[in-house]
């Protein structure tokens, strides 16, 4: 059996939320088949108070293994690094603390949701709790744990990224160290797990054809597009979420919303508006990912001059008002 | 006197942690301590009006769409907007499936499991209760977990993905239903009203929703045909006379849920033996006894400050203590359907007021009559017609207040907007009115108030009884200090 311990420290529960969302199967079907054996999370176990606590000990003078150790939500170091703005109820000791103590102990360190990989929301504006990750400070590295961290089995905190993570990308990650599969190559240099950041929120986005055209759209509800004015970075997001979709059938643009890129670092502080595109000479300044410019610039402005006028129409249109046409079938002779 | 700490409270969204003073086997006083500050109010400030939709969910992942409507209405309320009634519909069905699945996790997951404990292993329901709410391993899990995501693809279908859309707006929503998409509402819906006749009421919704008397209640449930969690849930309540555990106050609030066209499906108001209107100008928060600056102790909302000092020496919680005119309030379903005047909720509070049973039966009363409720919006969704509605203005500075119905109780977000800034920020919680600390007046919160008389057992170190009146409450504590 694999000991999973899970502890929400600066966190909404956001993640254990979308968790519970695993399906195909479920979660708790998920965790049968991988061996792991729940030694405690606050949402599920049983255990209250001085029973939980006693789990805790156990782990922390290592009287019980501990295989994963999961930690939802970002170190509250404040104020003034006590970690006082928080404390793990039922103990003296602050939440920051045991991070620390119970790291030393597990063969692997998750840090789940972007909260406890890099800071997240919670570490947003003034950062009025000191939030930090487990081992990056936004896009730095370092956090609670130090640069330098590894756990017993060799392997830096894993980040799985996301504000939430989609549940599979928790699921898969955790089978993947109770299996003894996960190497430090299958993570890419913020330390997500490569399976689902190797891809981009672009990729699948129902939208492709109107991003093709440059067909836009301009306010909420409308179909077309939402890089050019709507805020989206779906071309630079790292992220599987139009491939692989969200409590079945959505994902952030198909709920006609723009991707936010939650699962990078100090997503939380954009510089500018969440929903609106901000713009240099006209041109949206973020680029898709891998494309130069000149050849973004060229190729848009073609691609615009080309839009067929369904695409113009719809893109500005809560329904679909030009269907595509419908070609005679043509038999070749 | 003996002083027992409980902590870490799970089961709970959030951190928590109790004190209790114990004599006579019973508990004397409690003060409830939410051990997590945050500081979202503090880190809204100077932020740009339309970003509070992406940063005010995010104060909870389990009550994430009610925060979006709280803001998206104080957003709306400064720029004085309208959404369209598509808009309304969509909203309400995203609130509710949001509010519906907690009320169907906390049944399930956080509060029945208590019963499957050891410590009731002599009573004579404790075999099959065990096997169906034993936590992580009980059947019921393995059948609710499955049935609760399936529920959320209305979200998925609605709303993009849960938690944390960005698809509720103060014009609308950002996705314009499909007729396709309808259809697919629907028969996520009737999938879920099928679960719920099958396993957890064990009859037609209509049936239930129609019980008016605690007598009509109990002849129903004796009624052969029916054995569901909810039948379970009575004779366990019956067998522990819950209707006895966990009474708080006498004033009860809800600030009316599920608008449309200006007609609420459930009606705002108070409740003090009678229904009262509420006057939302009457909230202030106190905080003599948080850990805050103290130099106010009490301040209305639209103008409260938010500033941590551990340094208060009466101070024991991060939480503030929100009072109406000055008396402490309860907040949840029990209110709520009190308030809205479904006879059973009064029959319930003419025969025990607020406590355990009734808490807990009026959320599965609510998870019936809601359910039925959405099934109307889905099928008056029309789409040929808009869903969001450009008002093309410009966000003005103002004073805001979002007010709704989260599924523990009253949420309201006060905003200020100055120079185009978010210049203050205040957010009073569900779990904030009924887990608040002590006011200068020395008066409890509505758990502090429950908990007192509490029975204790020789030797417990988390008194059994002390759990189901909390869990009892369901609170969410991420969103009670945020």
């Amino acid at each position: 059996m694999i000991n999973l311990l899970w502890l929400q420290s600066g966190s909404c529960g956001g993640c254990t939320m979308s968790l519970l969302n695993a399906e195909s199967p479920d979660l708790i079907k998920t965790f049968n088949a991988a061996g792991i054996n729940l030694l405690w999370h606050p949402s599920l176990s049983e255990e209250t108070g001085s029973e939980a606590v006693e789990i805790l000990d156990a782990v922390d003078c290592g009287i019980t293994p501990l295989d994963i150790l999961c930690i939802e939500g970002a170190a509250v170091c404040g104020p003034n690094g006590s970690g006082a703005f928080h404390m793990l109820s039922g103990t003296d000791r602050s939440m920051m603390e045991w991070i620390e103590r119970l790291s030393q102990r597990a063969r692997y360190v998750v840090a789940v949701g972007s909260c406890a990989a890099f800071g997240g929301i919670t570490s947003a504006g003034s950062n009025p709790t000191e939030a930090r990750g487990l081992q990056f400070d936004g896009e730095q590295r370092g956090g609670l744990l130090g640069d330098e961290f590894t756990s017993e089995q060799q392997l830096p905190v894993v980040n799985v990224a996301g504000c939430p993570p989609h549940p599979n990308w928790m699921t898969e990650t955790l089978m993947s160290l109770a299996f003894s599969e996960l190497q430090p190559q299958q993570l890419d240099k913020l330390g997500r797990p490569r399976m689902y950041s190797d891809h981009l929120v672009h990729h699948g986005c129902p939208r492709n054809e109107y991003y093709e055209y440059k067909a836009s759209s301009e306010k909420p509800s409308d179909f077309g597009c939402m890089m050019e004015h709507m805020g989206c970075v779906g071309t630079q997001a790292h992220g599987d979420c139009n491939t692989r979709l969200w409590n079945g059938e959505g994902s952030c643009t198909r709920g006609g919303y723009a991707c936010i890129n939650c699962t990078a670092p100090e997503f939380e502080e954009p510089g500018h508006s969440f929903v609106k595109t901000p713009k240099l000479a006209g041109i949206p300044v973020g680029l898709p990912t891998d494309m130069p410019k000149a050849w973004f610039v060229a190729l848009s402005s073609l691609s615009k001059a080309a839009t067929p006028i369904r695409l113009k129409e719809n893109a500005v249109s809560d329904h679909i008002k030009v269907p595509p046409k419908i070609h005679p079938v043509k038999k070749k002779r | 006197m003996t002083r027992l700490v409980v902590g870490p409270f799970n089961r709970v969204e959030g951190d928590l942690e109790v004190k209790l003073d114990i004599s006579q086997q019973q508990v004397q006083q409690a003060w409830v301590n939410c051990t997590l500050y945050r500081g979202f109010e503090q880190i809204l400030r100077g932020k740009r009006p339309e970003d509070a939709m992406v940063y005010t969910p995010r104060i909870c992942g389990i009550c994430s769409v009610s925060q979006s409507v709280a803001a998206l209405r104080a957003l709306a309320d400064v720029q004085g907007i309208k959404m369209p009634v598509n808009g309304q519909r969509v909203t309400n069905l995203v609130l509710a499936n949001e509010n519906m699945a907690d009320h169907f996790s906390h049944f399930y997951l956080f509060f029945m499991p208590d019963f499957a404990r050891p410590i009731y292993r002599d009573r004579p329901w404790f075999d099959k209760v065990e096997r169906r709410f034993k936590a992580v391993t009980g059947t019921a899990t393995a059948e609710i977990v499955p049935a609760r995501a399936e529920f959320l693809h209305l979200m998925g279908t609605l709303a993009g993905k849960w938690p944390h859309t960005l698809t509720l707006q103060p014009g609308g929503v950002s996705k314009s239903v499909q007729p396709q998409e309808r259809l697919r509402v629907l028969a996520i819906l009737q999938g879920f009203r099928a679960f719920l006749e099958r396993v957890t009421i064990g009859d037609r919704l209509e049936n239930f929703v129609a019980l008016d008397s605690l007598e009509a209640l109990q002849s129903w449930a004796a009624a052969n045909s029916i054995e569901s969690d909810l039948t379970l849930f009575l004779e366990i309540s019956e067998d522990l006379q819950l209707q006895q555990l966990g009474q708080a106050g006498d004033l009860f609030m809800s600030y009316g849920n599920y608008p449309l066209n200006g007609e609420y499906c459930l009606h705002p108001g108070l409740w003090q033996q009678g229904k009262k209107p509420l006057d939302l100008s009457l909230i202030s928060e106190d905080i003599s006894h948080s850990w805050m600056n103290q130099s106010q102790a009490q301040l209305p909302p639209i103008s409260g400050e938010t500033e941590p000092d551990m340094s208060n020496p009466a101070g024991y919680s991060w939480c503030k203590a929100p009072r109406l005119d000055g008396k402490m309030v309860e907040v949840g379903a029990f209110a709520r359907q009190l308030v809205d005047g479904h006879p059973l909720a009064r029959a319930l509070y003419q025969d025990s007021r607020s406590n355990v049973r009734n808490r807990v039966l009026m959320r599965l009363l609510e998870l019936a009559r809601i359910t039925i409720a959405m099934e109307q919006w889905a099928r008056e969704i029309d789409p040929s017609q808009p869903f969001f509605e450009d008002n093309g203005q410009l966000m003005q500075d103002g004073i805001g207040i979002g007010t709704l119905e989260a599924a523990r109780g009253s949420l309201g977000h006060w905003l200020e907007v100055r120079d185009g800034k978010i210049h203050n920020y205040q957010i009073i919680a569900p779990t904030t009115w009924n887990f608040s600390p002590r006011d200068s007046q020395q008066q409890p919160g509505a758990l502090e108030l429950a908990l007192q008389g509490a029975p204790v057992r020789e030797g417990e170190k988390e008194p059994v009884a002390v759990q189901h009146i909390v869990r009892s409450f369901d609170p969410c504590m991420v969103c009670t200090v945020h």
